[in-house]
């Protein structure tokens, strides 16, 4: 998985997608007829139509993956050198002190500061910081020095290198660089239709870029790609662990942005079940993905959501069990390949 | 029209589910329309021609209801879910709820640490009666609605999903009973209005009106120790001045009025300081679009047993079926 391990040790919070983007564009461009950039800065790719169909099938077909992620924003340099910050897409203040972080595009390493456990009062133990009490600490002692190696504005990003340990993969931002991985191999097989891959920019901070990407694209159904998830660790109670790591892709039926259209849905079941891939549904309710944007687009764009379940999310470190993300390329891929205009058209 | 708004309160219908409905719809309105289509999104777009078919108006009414969905099911075969829509805890223990199977369930309670909370919907269960899991009939992602019969006594009405399937009669009743309308009008049943205006969003992108009117419920003041408002049971249709997503255009919201006063249709003006319509939604389509609502008073919305004044209804007809058959003023 050299691509997942790339585009993971990568940075690129909402916004300041650029490295990503050339990434991808390095790796799929010997597999697409045409690309562009839009204002945004989201990377639209096409692959034509390379194989012809036996039935009648739509004519561009729009995958998203978004490759942003979440982290933090500099906001104040302090008299001390001391770095405030606010997070930029959602993140558990919890998960942040004593992290390593590296900021701007100079990498300037750093942690987040945190008062050692001997001058905690009790109080404090249940206590949660706010961002506002929370600093990085570059290794200065002056702003002015602080000022020569970054700025307000510039992001920091989870310093976390990329394993494998066994089965699973190890990394930061797997949401969404899984789905920008599932999407590029997506990109190596033929179809009877125009393929447009989307990778989408701040997706974090409100599915910005596939709102303006669909529209330009104006595609006849859509299906988001993303490491979605996973909450299945033991639990007091029986309920929903959301998806689980090895119950394959993740398909969803309703979330917080969408509801998934039937047709797309029941046409991702049946090609699971035809060619024996695992497939979860995701717990309903929760969370919200580019197909929340893309599905309100022009006149209404069918769509779906396929992800590949991942433990840790919006943390510096995130898990996934490697045979999932192989069946979600493999689901969305035979899908793609047998998807017809009769599982878009409209019921009566 | 009771018949009709009979089937259609018990009509299955939740948000993104609305296949039922829009069938029972379909048939409804055959022999009356001159094209019927349905979108991606599942609306469904009943045109009328008008007089001038230099100009198109749009008249919408939503068909999904509030409901809730599986999202868990544990090993005893009890099933946890989540809302469809703005499904309030209180209310919910001991309602009987239904999927589009026809499988039943009643909502179960966990034991309560304080009994002095509102328990939310985490605290709570679908029994269908499942012996354990494997045998349960229903699975995550089904979607349920509530489940009440529909009473008629003494001029009011009693039923679940007045919400908007009032709505939909009245613009059924409308389209049936009015003379040629002055515009192309399309009379557009929406599909997932009470998870965030989503059909409207797209209905009016490739309609683009002149103008557009959604028809929908609005609360009332006029129970014991409710939220002061201006809007009552049996004082006639609402005209909507305002609510918390949208201000009315204020010429179409005028004519409004002056139809009213000159077919002679009791109406009060609303403003509603919770919720919104579809007419937020076609408000700020494409170029932007006059857009007004009107209302139909009802009581205990969103709960499993709203109610509407008969009366109400039928002014609702009478004013709507004046609206679309006269040239539309906005100044």
């Amino acid at each position: 998985m050299t691509l997942l391990k790339e585009l993971s040790e990568a940075r690129g919070v909402s916004g300041r997608e650029g490295e990503i983007r050339s990434i991808l564009f390095r790796h799929v461009r010997e597999h697409i007829d045409e690309h562009r950039v839009d204002a945004l800065g989201n990377l639209i790719v096409v692959r034509k139509a390379r194989v012809s169909a036996a039935t009648p099938v739509p004519r561009k077909v729009m995958l998203a993956a978004h490759m942003d992620e979440v982290g933090l924003m500099i906001t104040e340099i302090t008299k001390n050198g001391l770095l405030r910050f606010q997070p930029s897409g959602g993140i558990d203040p919890r998960l942040l002190l004593a992290k390593k972080v590296l900021i701007g595009d100079n990498k300037v390493p750093g942690v987040i500061g945190v008062k050692p456990i001997h001058k905690l009062k009790a109080e404090e133990m249940n206590q949660v910081l706010k961002y506002e009490q929370m600093a990085i600490d570059i290794g200065v002692t002056s702003q002015s020095a602080a000022e020569g190696l970054t700025h307000v504005g510039d992001y920091a990003t989870f310093d976390t290198a990329y394993e494998e340990l066994g089965p699973f993969a190890k990394g930061k931002a797997f949401d969404d660089r899984a789905g920008c991985a599932v999407l590029a191999e997506i990109l190596k097989a033929d179809y009877p239709f125009d393929l447009y891959a989307v990778f989408t920019v701040q997706e974090e901070v409100g599915l910005r870029g596939a709102r303006v990407a669909a529209y330009s694209v104006a595609p006849d159904c859509a299906i988001a790609l993303e490491g979605t998830i996973a909450d299945d660790v033991p639990k007091k109670k029986d309920v929903s662990p959301t998806s689980q790591l090895g119950g394959g892709p993740v398909l969803t039926v309703m979330d917080r942005s969408f509801i998934a259209h039937p047709g797309m849905l029941r046409h991702a079941i049946s090609v699971a079940e035809k060619h024996g891939i695992p497939y979860q549904f995701k717990q309903p309710g929760i969370g919200g993905t580019d197909a929340g944007a893309i599905h309100l687009t022009r006149e209404g764009i069918p769509s779906l959501t396929i992800a590949v379940p991942c433990r840790y999310i919006h943390s510096p470190v995130a898990l996934l069990y490697l045979q999932d993300f192989e069946h979600t390329v493999n689901l969305v891929r035979e899908t793609l390949r047998t998807l017809t205009l009769d599982i878009i058209r409209p019921e009566s | 029209m009771k018949e009709l708004v009979k089937k259609l309160t018990e009509t299955y219908g939740p948000s993104g589910f609305e296949g039922q409905v829009r069938a029972l719809i379909t048939a409804e309105v055959q022999g009356v329309a001159d094209e019927v289509r349905t979108d991606g999104i599942g609306n469904l777009f009943v045109l009328k021609k008008g007089r001038d078919s230099r100009h198109r108006a749009l008249v919408a009414a939503h068909m999904d209801e509030i409901g809730v969905m599986v999202t868990h099911i544990d090993k005893d075969g009890f099933a946890r879910f989540t809302r469809i829509g703005g499904v309030r805890p209180l209310g919910l223990p001991g309602a009987r709820v239904v999927f589009a199977s026809g499988i039943a369930g009643s909502i179960g309670l966990e034991k309560l640490e304080d009994r002095t909370k509102i328990p939310d919907l985490d605290k709570m269960f679908i029994d269908v009666g499942a012996k354990d899991k494997e045998s349960c009939p229903v699975k995550v992602g089904d979607a349920a609605t509530f489940w009440q019969p529909f009473v008629a006594q003494h001029g009011r009405w009693i039923a679940k999903a007045f919400d908007d399937r009032i709505g939909c009669a009245v613009l059924i009743e409308a389209l049936r009973t009015m003379p040629k309308p002055a515009y192309d009008t399309y009379f557009v049943f929406t599909a997932q209005e009470e998870v965030g205006v989503r059909g409207a969003t797209v209905a009016a992108f490739g309609v683009e009106p002149d103008y557009a009117i959604a028809v929908d419920v609005t609360t009332t003041g006029d129970t014991p120790e409710s939220h002061p408002m201006a809007v009552g049971l049996g004082k006639g249709p609402a005209i909507k001045v305002m609510d918390r997503g949208m201000i009315v255009h204020q010429g179409l919201k005028n004519w409004m009025i002056r139809t009213a006063e000159e077919v002679g249709a009791p109406y009060q003006l609303e403003v509603l300081e919770f919720g919104s319509t579809d007419a937020m939604a076609m408000q700020t389509t494409k170029e932007g679009i006059p857009a007004g609502v009107l209302s139909i008073p009802t009581r205990h919305v969103h709960s499993p047993s709203e109610m509407v004044d008969e009366g109400d209804v039928q002014n609702s007809v009478k004013l709507l079926a004046a609206l679309f058959s006269r040239p539309v003023s906005l100044e």
